[in-house]
């Protein structure tokens, strides 16, 4: 079989590298609706929304939590450059509930100033999206193996 | 020649002053390694974005359309001068503040203009101290941010140039810091906050990609823009607290090297002193016994 082109993701925010791999496929939260990248993808700039990206490489899913920023897709590279994003496996549930708890207060404090408010409620859903990635992720038992027709079906 | 006493609550002194400017060596060290980690750290983001700004600018209809790109006559501009929170770092301060006060000297004579309004926004208490000291222009300040300058604070330094450019208070920024060349060298350095200039796309990738914009290309604008500005901001603010804790380490350390030298100088002088004190008082033991004969 002749070689499949492959893409290569990296992931990084303002902070660290993320993730930076080969994938078979990247399904990302673009901020115009969910989108799926296989290689050979043209030339593609957008920004991303809250919530999960998962990356596809050999029959196995990588869930990351993004939250804003963009995605770049160029001569089968994706390069995601996030405000925020951290991969399913190291999320710490509970650091992370506890950060959901904060920014509620936080949002409840804030009612009335609008900056505020508005800042606080985008803390709140950032730590929701986080936690919900997180909880994903456990329910499925870790890293997702595709069903083996689903593995067929990718090419 | 001192008494020994003397000599000796020198040596002590000197023995403290070394200890401490040792002590504050070994804390700047373990912390300059981790700012480097952090300097090096945020470098992919902060390279990926202005390639991919450059790669994308070169797809975009007309550039002075964006409020951040826009160019126009100069009549006012804000210089941002980021120095660290505090001193004991050698030179590295006194030559931040005078390359800001030499950029505004040049700025005047570049524009032929010796009444160009300057105003300055000064990040770190250090720089703040001197603009304030020399009478200049401020139009913000940020001070106490930390040796891990949080995305929130280097939103609102960016906001506070932006907005200002976008009012038209201000026709032009830069930038001065410490750029981390070395543990042993920090230069100051200036560089361009706004307008926005993307550095120029001079990649021999061969034609730049057309780009397919989701939603579109103005919307990807209005957010890649701000967001290199602020880490227009954010590289430099690292830099600083890595140059900041090496110019502290190298400081100290030839503090306290020179400590030890002075006290190697004064035990030396202390034997001497106190073996000349040894043969004065066996000679008048001797010449006395000597007598009595």
């Amino acid at each position: 079989m002749a070689q499949r082109p492959q893409l290569h993701v990296t992931i990084i925010t303002a902070q660290h590298g993320v993730f930076d791999g080969p994938a078979e496929a990247v399904n990302a939260p673009g901020s115009e609706g969910r989108m799926t990248i296989l290689p050979r993808h043209a030339p593609l700039l957008t920004t991303l929304d809250l919530g999960e990206l998962r990356i596809r490489e050999r029959g196995e899913e990588i869930g990351v939590f993004v939250a804003g920023g963009f995605l770049e897709v160029n001569d089968n590279v994706v390069t995601v450059l996030a405000d925020e994003a951290e991969r399913a496996e190291l999320i710490d549930e509970q650091a992370a509930e506890q950060a959901r708890q904060r920014a509620q207060a936080r949002v409840e404090q804030s009612r009335g100033d609008q900056g505020a408010e508005a800042a606080a409620i985008a803390e709140l859903n950032r730590a929701v999206g986080r936690l919900r990635v997180a909880e994903v992720h456990r329910q499925r038992g870790g890293r997702r193996r595709l069903p083996p027709e689903q593995q067929e079906q990718q090419f | 020649m001192a008494s020994t006493q003397e000599i000796r609550r020198r040596i002590r002194s000197v023995r403290n002053v070394a200890q401490i400017t040792r002590a504050v060596q070994l804390v700047a060290s373990s912390k300059m390694r981790r700012a480097q980690e952090r300097v090096v750290g945020s470098r992919p983001y902060a390279e990926q974005l202005s390639k991919l700004l450059s790669r994308v600018a070169a797809q975009a209809d007309d550039l002075n359309d964006l409020p951040l790109m826009q160019r126009r006559a100069i009549k006012r501009v804000a210089i941002v001068l980021i120095t660290p929170d505090r001193g004991l770092a050698g030179a590295l301060n006194s030559n931040l503040n005078r390359r800001a006060a030499l950029l505004a000297q040049e700025l005047r004579r570049e524009y032929d203009n010796p009444n160009l309004a300057i105003t300055f926004v000064a990040v770190g208490r250090k720089g703040r101290d001197f603009l304030t000291r020399s009478r200049q222009n401020l139009l913000a300040e940020f001070t106490l941010l930390g040796d891990q300058p949080k995305l929130q604070d280097v939103r609102a330094i960016a906001r506070t140039v932006t907005d200002a450019y976008i009012n038209g208070e201000i026709d032009r920024a830069l930038l001065v810091y410490p750029k981390y060349v070395s543990t042993v060298m920090q230069t100051p350095t200036v560089t361009q906050l706004l307008p926005a200039e993307p550095p120029a796309a001079a990649e021999t990738e061969g034609a730049a990609p057309q780009y397919i914009f989701e939603p579109d290309a103005q919307h990807i604008f209005a957010e890649l823009l701000p967001r290199y500005v602020e880490t227009q901001i954010y590289q430099p603010l690292l830099e600083t607290v890595a140059s900041f804790y090496s110019a502290q380490m190298l400081a100290m350390k030839n503090a306290t090297d020179s400590a030890n030298d002075l006290l190697s100088d004064l035990t030396l002088t202390y034997n001497k002193v106190r073996q000349s004190a040894i043969t004065t008082q066996i000679l008048e033991v001797v010449s006395g016994a000597n007598a009595l004969q």
